[in-house]
């Protein structure tokens, strides 16, 4: 039944297994949670179902800790781990949002060099700001058709460490929310041979590790850390994740940066998920996801025969900012029928009840997965058929999604915490932000702090806001105003 | 031995029929199909445990779909239907010598399969020459359609199941598309009576509505479906289904019927205050 060789016994979900027992034992709780199995509040339990609330249950011997795990929860740590070929695994419960802020806390430090791209999420700088470390940028390279980041090159990856050589660490995409891959194992190498550490952000690559004809995982990389977003393609429920160490990495220091910022009450809701999602993983992974392959294939080959769209694949691999394309992403650029992507992301929703994960000035994402049926499948791409039909238009006057070349002043943290004002964003041209501006999704920083705020920068969030992109990051609500460096 | 088939209209409403014989049950890759022979009903077809056909009642179901639009337009030669893999709207469609070709559009080839072994009544006119079967998504088939119907038939299951893709507002689309410049569609549109079904219909009018310039809706009793009350939606690019409606056409072509005639045709559309108010509600 296995699809690959593990040392350990996939079948086996010990904390899933720790929790039927508990419950067959009919424990009395004179602990908390203070709704005692769902009893002290019967609308929760209504609306969630008695078997989900009775196992919402407190830390306890037979069920271990997720603080310090020596039982049951240990046991399934060594279970992922095997699973993903790490060194070790931890189960998280504060979404991949904590794993990509463990893996940098644990590497650097106030003042610490970072390599990274651009096109990071905004927990990796929100990491920066917890820990004072300094963002070397690596400017992605642009497609300049769809209007996307691709990856890092090879060579700006090398040029960042030469220039940088006391940086500690190199951060990589591993893939963008695009699909997109740079070589991995070469920057991997780089950064070892350069004595840094690489980390991967991998919140798009749970299936990397299961999958057949993937791009290469972290992990099988030889990268030092991956935030693992098992939530997403892993199919456990949101905010459990996973953060995967490789050899160099001690796991004992590892433990104690993720008990600087996590809860000591761990949800076994979630902690149960991750255990029975890696066991499904490992047992019918390659299948599941030869099967997302495929439908992602004929999503791909449908849209384009719709004419107008591009859904983009393997195609754009190019051995180098594009080392690779995960075919399970089905992104379609949407310009050259004269809507934005998040005007096509509205419309399927308002019109068509179709909800899909993001739309941005040129490109919107749908998000396949072990959950999704070829029925479904047709109605999107009918939907976007009808959606050409009756709103083509020229697209000339669409503006095309350009990565902007970020000048940084200062670092995130002390950007952050210095003392600033609040003026008027028209205004702004010229100073240095203090907070982060962004589309959510996909969450990636138009401004983060520290940053010069420029002219174009400004036409971009004054588009985006108008062609109905969610803003967010800002104190500002409205974004009406923005705070700067005095 | 009592044997009795039950099937919830509602969750709190049931309707039940005494069975002699269960004579086909089978899963296949989109739902479960039931063949059962009744005392009152005759032999019953049951998809995922609705009923879809009995002998006894299905004229009313198959007549009040088919001739309404025939009796509307003045040359329908083109017909597309989709699902009705029973067989039993072609064998009303099949009637007509005026038409050329049907293309019936259907998912599941077990129904098909069942029908002809159990049904044989219905589904012998799939084998009429003017008939073309393709086991399809019927999204994915009319996608690449287009104005090349006349009329369009869809004869879905509801909306809760497999079928739930033939409700949708891209749906509606797609078939506008396909249809020529004077094309009707007309679809089952479910039961205005229980709550659930009632939304559901309101839904799937409301996209009709914003797709094609006439939009109406028209009633039948069916004794086996939910509430015994069902509605038809007919949805035109040109013709008015009353207004247009030819009787002297209609009628002169001899066509013998046991619900449909030319006078119910046009009461069909006139409909109970509840259900106009209903809607009303969507329609602006």
């Amino acid at each position: 039944m296995y699809t690959k060789e593990y040392k350990l016994n996939q079948n086996r979900a010990p904390i899933y297994e720790a929790l039927q027992t508990f419950r067959e034992m009919r424990v009395v709780p004179f602990d908390v949670p203070g709704h005692k199995h769902g009893r002290g509040n019967p609308e929760l339990t209504a609306f969630l179902g008695e078997q989900c609330v009775g196992i919402d249950v407190n830390s306890m011997k037979p069920l271990d800790n997720l603080c310090h795990p020596v039982s049951v929860i240990r046991e399934a740590e060594l279970l992922a781990a095997d699973a993903f070929g790490a060194a070790h695994a931890f189960l998280m419960v504060g979404g991949t949002t904590s794993s990509v802020q463990s893996m940098v806390l644990s590497t650097c430090k106030r003042g610490d060099k970072i390599i990274l791209p651009r096109n990071v999420h905004r927990s990796v700088i929100n990491a920066l700001v917890l820990c004072g470390a300094v963002p070397v940028y690596v400017n992605p390279e642009v497609d300049h058709r769809l209007g996307i980041s691709l990856g890092m090159r090879r060579e700006q990856v090398a040029k960042a460490i030469a220039e940088n050589p006391d940086a500690v660490a190199v951060l990589v995409n591993n893939p963008t929310y695009y699909g997109i891959c740079s070589d991995l194992r070469a920057v991997v190498k780089m950064a070892h041979d350069a004595g840094m550490y690489c980390l991967a952000d991998e919140a798009h690559g749970t299936h990397l590790y299961f999958g057949e004809n993937m791009p290469v995982s972290a992990m099988e990389a030889g990268a030092d850390m991956a935030a693992v977003s098992m939530h997403k393609s892993g199919g456990s429920l949101t905010q459990s994740s996973l953060l995967l160490i490789g050899p160099r990495v001690s796991a004992g220091h590892v433990r104690q940066i993720i008990n600087l910022t996590q809860t000591t009450s761990g949800s076994y809701l979630l902690m149960s998920s991750l255990d029975i999602s890696r066991r499904n993983l490992a047992l019918r992974g390659k299948d599941v996801f030869a099967k997302v392959i495929s439908m992602a294939e004929y999503a791909r080959d449908e849209i384009n025969a719709v004419g107008g769209y591009y859904a983009f694949g393997r195609e754009l691999v190019n051995g180098n900012s594009v080392y690779d394309f995960d075919p399970t992403k089905l992104s379609v650029h949407t310009r050259d029928i004269g809507l934005a992507g998040i005007e096509v992301y509205d419309i399927l929703r308002d019109e068509y009840d179709i909800q899909i994960e993001f739309g941005d000035i040129g490109n919107i994402l749908a998000y396949l997965s072990m959950g999704d049926r070829p029925q479904e499948l047709e109605r999107l791409v009918s939907a976007l058929a009808e959606i050409r039909r009756r709103y083509q238009t020229d697209s000339s006057g669409l503006l095309s999604q350009e990565y902007i070349d970020p000048e940084v002043v200062t670092s995130p943290q002390e950007a952050f915490y210095a003392s600033k004002k609040s003026i008027p964003i028209r205004e702004s041209a010229g100073c240095v932000c203090s907070e982060f501006v962004m589309c959510y999704p996909p969450g990636i920083p138009i401004l983060a702090p520290g940053e010069r705020i420029t002219p174009d920068i400004l036409d971009y969030i004054e588009y985006a806001r108008i062609k109905g992109c969610s803003m967010t990051g800002p104190e500002d609500p409205e974004i009406q105003y923005i705070n700067v460096l005095c | 031995m009592e044997l009795w088939f039950s099937e919830f209209h509602t969750p709190d409403v049931k309707h039940t029929i005494r069975v002699n014989r269960h004579l086909y049950s089978k899963k296949s890759d989109y739902q479960q199909i039931d063949i059962f022979d009744t005392p009152e009903f005759g032999r019953v077809l049951a998809l995922d445990n609705n009923v879809m056909l009995t002998e006894r009642d299905e004229f009313i179901y198959d007549e009040m779909i088919t001739h309404v639009p025939m009796a509307v337009h003045p040359n329908i030669q083109d017909i597309l239907v989709i699902g009705a893999g029973d067989g039993g709207v072609v064998h009303e469609l099949a009637r007509y010598e005026q038409v050329k070709r049907i293309d019936l559009v259907e998912l599941d080839p077990t129904v098909v399969e069942a029908c002809r072994t159990y049904l044989p009544e219905n589904a012998c006119r799939l084998d009429d020459k003017r008939v073309h079967i393709y086991f399809d998504n019927a999204l994915r088939f009319i996608r690449r359609c287009k104005e090349q119907y006349d009329l369009i038939i869809v004869d879905s299951t509801d909306p809760f199941g497999p079928s739930e893709g033939y409700f949708t507002r891209e749906f509606y689309g797609i078939c506008y598309n396909a249809l020529r410049e004077d094309g009707i569609m007309v679809n089952q549109q479910g039961s205005p009576f229980y709550k659930q079904d009632a939304e559901a219909m309101q839904r799937s009018h409301k996209r009709i509505v914003s797709t094609f310039p006439i939009s109406r809706v028209y009633q039948a009793h069916i004794p086996t479906y939910a509430a015994g009350y069902w509605l038809f939606g007919f949805a035109s690019k040109k013709y008015h289904p009353i207004d247009d409606l030819d009787t002297k056409r209609w009628l002169s072509l001899g066509l013998d019927t046991k619900y449909y005639t030319t006078k119910l045709h046009i009461g069909a559309f006139y409909l109970p205050a509840f259900l106009e108010k209903m809607l009303q509600e969507v329609e602006n």
